[in-house]
């Protein structure tokens, strides 16, 4: 399969980075979904290696090497604090010793190592923002995946006929209580009102599942809602509720999903 | 004349060998960064720091800007080794487009635009050895060489210099068009020397 011949000079300069604004977006709309145009980007990316490699200059200064792997060393979260607390007094006097030639330092310091030091500490600012940010990501990456398991069940629930339908979407996994919900086209609420989501356990009353408002297009999310791990669900509903939500549903469903 | 290109060569195949380092597995270096093993790091860092730190310097023109590149991109793959995918090219190549991406949004002193893991390309050239690199350089340093020199001008413009195509019709007075077809020429005259 071949690529689009129209996209061809538009794609090496995308890949390049040299569109402008809309030229780009078109060309990344368009990548999307076309595989052959896709395959001839990466390709182009590889022909940009070729490119880079063309470059020469001199080497990296060694302190480049030392600072990469003291970086990775003070990435290591427990070992050092785990050494120091078991060493004694030898560890301890270490520490002191370490921590007198680091006050002698201090006070060699000049204008310009202020400064420095200040950068390094701005740096130290952003490398731990961005290891909050990796940490929540991979959190929310450990979410998620339970949800593409084998124990994950998807259940659709949407009303029978009309336009624009509302749906919504549950996916949920018995064993752990962890539940994902999202749903579409829901009619605007009153300011005192909400969605609230029902779990229908095979026995006993509609358990409630969280309560969520919709956006301005109508859209709404529930992850994992606090929620006793092993409820055996036959369905999920959805009913219209005071905002703060309700113990047992008050009104009738308008979405209901059985567990096929 | 002859024996002076071929001398070239052979300093052009040893550079990219002492560039690139010894011809431990990639692989087997990438698996021990994903077991947390730091010499595995340092021997991946030993093998392509060159590589990056030139790039960046090339496009920078700043020593300590380029080492911040060089930093921040051998932090990203021991923070992310998965991101690197073997069997879409060499990682020479991979780290050589990260580290032009980066520069490039440096130089624009934008926010990074380029996570290691939406960098996504494949090379044809089998780069598995210090000799296939060096053979390859070679033939990318003719082809530069021996390109028409407007065609040069505006592939680095827009590589080394991050320079839009509408940026550099402005500045050659050239018509858009041209610098497209330049641009996308110039590439593909790459990818066909390597391949040959």
């Amino acid at each position: 399969m071949a690529a689009h011949e129209q996209f061809a000079e538009d794609l090496a300069l995308y890949a390049l980075d040299a569109l402008d604004v809309s030229q780009k977006t078109a060309v990344a709309q368009h990548v999307e979904t076309c595989v052959a145009c896709r395959r001839e980007l990466e390709s182009l990316r590889g022909d940009m290696a070729l490119l880079a490699l063309s470059a020469s200059g001199p080497h990296p200064p060694q302190r480049s090497r030392d600072r990469l792997m003291s970086a990775i060393a003070a990435e290591r979260p427990t070992v050092a604090s785990e050494r120091a607390a078991s060493s004694g007094w030898f560890g301890r006097l270490g520490w002191i010793a370490a921590a007198l030639v680091l006050v002698t330092g201090a006070l060699l310091v000049n204008d310009a190592n202020e400064k420095n030091a200040g950068l390094q500490r701005e740096i130290a600012g952003l490398k731990t923002k961005t290891a909050a940010q990796e940490a929540e990501l991979e959190r929310v990456r450990t979410e998620f995946a339970a949800f593409q398991g084998p124990e994950a069940r998807s259940v659709t629930l949407e009303i029978p006929k009309g336009q624009p339908q509302p749906q919504g979407k549950a996916i949920y996994v018995e064993s752990s209580g962890k539940l994902l919900f999202v749903a579409n086209n829901l009619p605007a609420l009153p300011d005192d009102k909400a969605y609230e989501l029902w779990v229908l356990p095979s026995k006993g009353n509609p358990v409630p599942a969280g309560v969520f408002r919709p956006d301005a297009k109508g859209s709404g999310v529930l992850v994992n809602p606090p929620l006793a791990a092993g409820v055996s669900a036959t369905g999920f509903a959805i009913t219209v509720e005071p905002k703060e939500g309700s113990a047992a549903p008050t009104t009738k469903p308008m979405m209901v999903g059985l567990v096929s | 004349m002859a024996s002076a290109l071929r001398q070239n060569a052979q300093d052009d195949a040893r550079e990219v060998t002492a560039r690139t380092g010894g011809e431990a597995s990639v692989l087997s270096l990438v698996a021990g960064v994903r077991a947390r093993d730091e010499s595995a790091m340092a021997a991946l860092y030993d093998r392509y720091s060159s590589l990056v730190y030139a790039v960046a310097l090339r496009v920078l023109g700043d020593t300590g800007a380029a080492e911040d590149i060089l930093q921040e991109i051998f932090l990203q793959l021991w923070r992310k080794p998965a991101a690197f995918d073997s069997a879409r090219g060499s990682m020479g190549a991979w780290l050589s487009v990260i580290a032009r991406n980066r520069s490039i949004d440096a130089l624009r002193k934008r926010k990074p635009e380029t996570d290691i893991e939406d960098v996504v390309l494949s090379v044809e050239a089998d780069f598995a050895d210090n000799a296939d690199r060096g053979r390859a350089l070679v033939k990318i340093r003719e082809v530069m060489r021996t390109m028409a020199g407007p065609q040069r001008s505006a592939l680095e413009m827009a590589f080394f210099e991050g320079l839009t195509h509408t940026e550099i019709a402005e500045r050659t007075g050239e018509p858009l068009g041209t610098i497209k077809t330049r641009i996308r020429a110039g590439l593909l005259s790459l990818r066909a020397a390597v391949a040959g």
